[in-house]
Order: structure tokens, then sequence, then C-alpha cells
């Protein structure tokens, strides 16, 4: 799958708090959810962001709660992947589950800048930076089979 | 092969042996849910159309966080969840009246036992890892997932042993050892790691101290944080009913491989706070007060699954015993379960709390987590024995939270400003 997109640049140790804060949880609806998205890293975030964007972010990104919000509030907003140097490992499943693509890439993060725009080829594992590939590290066959049935209630759902 | 904690918890549930880095399909011993993430579990499970839980008699479901209802919207959660509940006959459902904080609950009724596989859906699930377990922390989907098939796909853990040593200062606690910890590793630390914590401070340690301890494996980013079953494991359980023979003790082997080894001597340490806005921005009282001043407080916190224990509780009292907390500080207690709240009363210590000026909640996880009962406005400062201070955890996003022991929090609601228990007591 093919995706080019504008990249959002945040720093280390983003929480889910900060991603949703509980106050919204109160929806597991994306639309409404992405109203308050990254309300208290970035106020103008819900403003700013565009259908395709990427995030792209420092170390242990969704550090926190176990809250499926904040994957379901990013998938709201538009975001169409992100790219970190490391995922808090609740985060990193809840993306596998409610489908939203993720890549672990310390190189991309420390390449790219805020606002540039990125393309990225999810079944290859490669991002295109300013005409230069980078690649991100490879999911475990486990877990691309997971990603490819579409979540983990549909690779459940299919056995 | 010489195995740890974690593989061989694993290795047993799927049968064969499996080492860290492993993906495994893995059986659950127990599975927990409270309102907050269960309604969407719940969402999910019928969504996909499964009819029945695997078992309703291993799965426990708590709600704990927006209880007692706290708006229409969060009423119709914990609704979702009572009638899941009922119609798929869940034996262990409590409602408001026996219900707790789950982290609080599911230790003190016994409904884990040493060697279990357990997954919640709350980041601090791995708070029962005190219990000799594994216990690993999802989110809604991955439960949907558990309850309907009784399995849970996880990758076997890397294991950190923690190692602390020397003798315990007056007025240090396991939350001043966490924090330090904490500290140690940094906020992703532990990632993906199981966190394997003794060493002789920690035999000697109570059970409820060591809850708390594991309770914020998490804020390392790690996966579980385990306490090996000891005879004190042995008497919590036999106080419950349950005698050795009815869970299984498992230990390291004493050649398993770790990635890494951390020790910490606790005898020169002091009461700490994690300052804003992350759990291991630790120090020292009086270091802080001597880089920054007096630090005004709107707010105290003491509760919690973190720190809402009777211990906790004695601690918080023994402070505030006979005293008036600061004009203008808000003292909001909040006893983990119903159990804690009535040992409190029993004991004389609610009484003592009301008489300082400071007011005893129902059990409920309301301002730990920003949710309700005790949320900041712009500004504001707390202190709180919780396990986050993230920006907005615990309100207004520019509001603040110190976390601490229930000893400092105390000292801390006497003086109106941040303080160390030895300075008041």
């Amino acid at each position: 799958m093919l995706l080019r997109g504008r990249v959002h640049k945040l720093g280390n140790n983003v929480d889910t708090d900060q991603i949703i804060a509980t106050e919204y949880c109160n929806s597991e609806n994306p639309e409404e959810l992405s109203r308050y998205c990254l309300l208290a890293a970035e106020p103008e975030f819900h403003k700013k962001v565009k259908k395709g964007d990427m995030i792209f972010a420092g170390k242990n990104f969704g550090c926190g709660s176990s809250r499926e919000h904040a994957p379901l509030a990013l998938k709201g907003s538009g975001i169409s992947l992100v790219v970190a140097e490391s995922f808090a490992r609740i985060f990193f499943r809840n993306c596998i589950n409610v489908g939203l693509p993720i890549m672990i890439c310390p190189e991309a993060v420390k390449t790219a800048t805020d606002q540039d725009y990125v393309e990225a080829d999810l079944s290859k594992g490669e991002l295109i930076i300013g005409g230069e590939k980078v690649m991100a590290q490879k999911f475990p066959p486990f877990m691309q089979d997971l990603v490819k049935a579409g979540g983990l209630l549909d690779y459940i759902s299919s056995k | 092969m010489a195995l740890t904690f974690s593989e061989k918890i694993i290795s047993k549930q799927v049968g064969e042996e499996k080492k860290a880095g492993e993906f495994v399909f893995a059986p659950i011993s127990k599975i927990m849910a409270n309102e907050l993430s269960g309604f969407v579990s719940i969402k999910q499970f019928k969504r996909y159309g499964f009819k029945k839980v695997f078992d309703p008699e291993k799965i426990i479901l708590v709600p704990s966080h927006n209880v007692p209802n706290k708006d229409v919207t969060t009423a119709g959660h914990a609704k979702t969840m009572r009638d899941f509940a009922r119609e798929q006959e869940i034996v262990h459902y409590y409602e408001l009246g026996e219900m707790g904080i789950e982290h609080g609950l599911l230790p003190e009724k016994a409904l884990v036992l040493p060697g279990e596989l357990v997954v919640g859906g709350d980041s601090h699930t791995c708070t029962y890892g005190a219990l000799g377990l594994l216990s690993v922390g999802m989110g809604s989907t991955d439960i949907a997932a558990a309850m309907a098939t009784g399995k849970s796909w996880l990758r076997v853990p890397e294991t950190i042993k923690v190692n602390f040593t020397g003798g315990m200062p007056e007025y240090v606690v396991a939350k001043d050892l966490v924090l330090y910890l904490i500290k140690r590793l940094g906020v992703e630390g532990a990632l993906y790691k199981t966190l394997e914590i003794g060493g002789e401070v920690i035999n000697a340690m109570g059970m409820e101290g060591r809850l708390t301890i594991t309770n914020m494996a998490v804020e390392a980013g790690a996966k579980a944080g385990i306490i090996f079953a000891d005879q004190v494991t042995k008497d919590f359980y036999s106080e419950r009913g349950v005698e050795e023979d009815g869970y299984d003790i498992l230990l390291s082997d004493s050649d398993a491989v770790y990635s890494e080894e951390v020790s910490i001597d606790v005898s020169n340490l002091s009461p700490v706070v994690a300052a804003p806005y992350s759990p291991d921005n630790v120090i020292t009282v009086d270091e802080l007060v001597e880089k920054e001043g007096p630090i005004n407080i709107d707010q105290v916190v003491i509760g919690s699954c973190t720190n809402g224990r009777i211990s906790d509780l004695r601690q918080a009292a023994q402070i505030l015993d006979g005293k008036k907390v600061a004009r203008g500080v808000r003292v909001i207690i909040i006893p983990a379960t119903q159990n804690v709240y009535l040992q409190a009363v029993k004991e004389g210590l609610v009484e003592k709390f009301i008489e300082a000026g400071a007011v005893v909640s129902t059990p409920t996880c309301g301002p730990c987590a920003g949710l309700h009962s005790g949320i900041l406005a712009e500004g504001e400062v707390a202190i709180s024995t919780t396990n986050r201070n993230f920006p907005g955890r615990m309100g207004h996003v520019d509001s603040k939270v110190y976390l601490s022991s229930p000893y400092v929090a105390a000292a801390s609601a006497l003086k109106g400003q941040l303080a160390s228990p030895l300075e008041v007591y």
C-alpha cells in the first residue's frame, strides 16, 4: 500500500493523555475523538491536520494509558501513518488492532522535517524522504499476518 | 534450558518451551476489564458477532473509572458492562457497593493467583505481578479477542532484574523506591520487557508495598513487573482462604538470561516526588525546594491503584492525626476498595481525616485520570499519590501534578506546600 502525506513532527514520550484526554474518551467514534486529538501537545493540531498526513515522533510514542481511543483519534484526524523511534507497547498493539499503520524507524524521524512530504510503501516498509530511501524495522511475520488480516478480530474471525 | 519467570509462565500456558522474542497465542488464566475500556471491548465483541465469552468464570468486570456514574454518557458505559455481565452470566462482576479500583480489588479478593497469566484492559494491570504472576495491560480490542477466545497474542518478553538492597530509612516507602527505579530506567527504559523485582528490601516488604511497586512498572515502559511468590505471598493468600496447593509458585532459573541487571541501595534515599510532566522526573523533596523555592499546592489526592490500600491510609493518618490541613488546600482521600474504606472507618482513620479537614471519597479512579471528583483548574498544582503526571492528566493542560508517597502528600497537605514528612512530623 502506497501513502503520500505531510509530516507533523512530535517529540519524545508523547503520552495518551496528550493524544486524547480522558474527558473526551466517552465516545469511540474516530471523527468525534479527532476534535480533541493532541490538544495538550499541539492545541492547533485538529485545525491544521489534513487527511493523509503523517506523524513522525520520537521515542516511546503513546506511553501511558491503555486507551484505544488514542489510535482512533489519530485515525479520525486523517493520519495515514505514524512513524516513531519507538512505541509504547500497548499503543503499538492498539494500532495493529484498529488498523492504524505504524513504522519503527529512528532514521526517518531524524531525517524528516516538519511539513515535509513523505512517501511510504507499507508492504515494503520503505519511506521516501526528500528523494532518499529509508527502510523501517521489519515487522515479524506473525504481526504481518495480523496487519494483512486487517487487525486482530478480523484475523481471529478468519480462522 | 534456563528460563526466566516470564518465559516459564508463557511456556506453561502454551504447553511448550518459549524463549524471549518468540510470538505465541497463549491461553489466558483471567481477563479483567473496567467500564472505561470495557464498553469499547463489548462493542467490538458484538460487532464481530461473538455470541458467548469463552468462560464466564475467568472474566472479571469492575466498574471503577467513572463511577459512581459521572454523567449520562458514562452511566451508559457502566450499563453496557452491567448488561453484558448479566447476559453472559459473568461470575465476577462487582457492582457499586462491593467494587473498588480494580487493581485494589483483584488482589484483595484473591481473584488472580500465583503462576497465572492475566491480561486486563487497563495499563496498570501490571500491578498483580507482585503476587508472583505475569499480568499484562492491553487495549479494548485485545480484551474483546481474549474474552471471545480465551487467548491473547504475546511476544515473550526479555527481563530486567532489579535488586533493592540496604535498610529503609525512616519515611522512605515503596512509592519512593519505585520512583527511584523509574528515574534510573527512564520512562522507556524497560520497553516491552518484564521487570523482575527482588532483593532483601523486597523480601522484607509487605504485600501492599509490593503492589505499589509493580503498579508503576508500566511507567518505565515495562510489559510487566513481577515479584516472586514467597512466604509473604503465601500468608496473603492463606488469609483469603487460598492455600499453597491452589496455585503455582514459579521462579526464574538461577542461570536464566537477563537483558540488564539494576541494583539500588536504598540506605541513603530520601522521600521523593516525580515533578511535572513525567514520572521519571524524580527529585528529593528537599532538593526540589532548594532549587525552586516553596511550591504552593491547591490539591492533595491520597488514594488510587498505586497508594489506596490500608497501609497507605495509615501513613497519611499518622501525619494528619490531630492536625489541620493548610487553609485553602483541598485534600481528597480515596480508599481503593470498599473493604479498605470499612477498615479505615473501623480503625478511626476516617475520623482523623475528616477532623483534619480532608474529604473521604467512595472508591473511584476519578481524579487520578482527570475524570471527575477532583479535577484541576488552569494553573492549579496538586500533589498526588497516583501514578502519572503527564500534561493535563488531572484536569486542565496547564495544571501540574507532583507524584509522591502518602507520607509526602500528607505532610504537604499540612504545610500547603510540597513538604517532606521529616519536616512537619
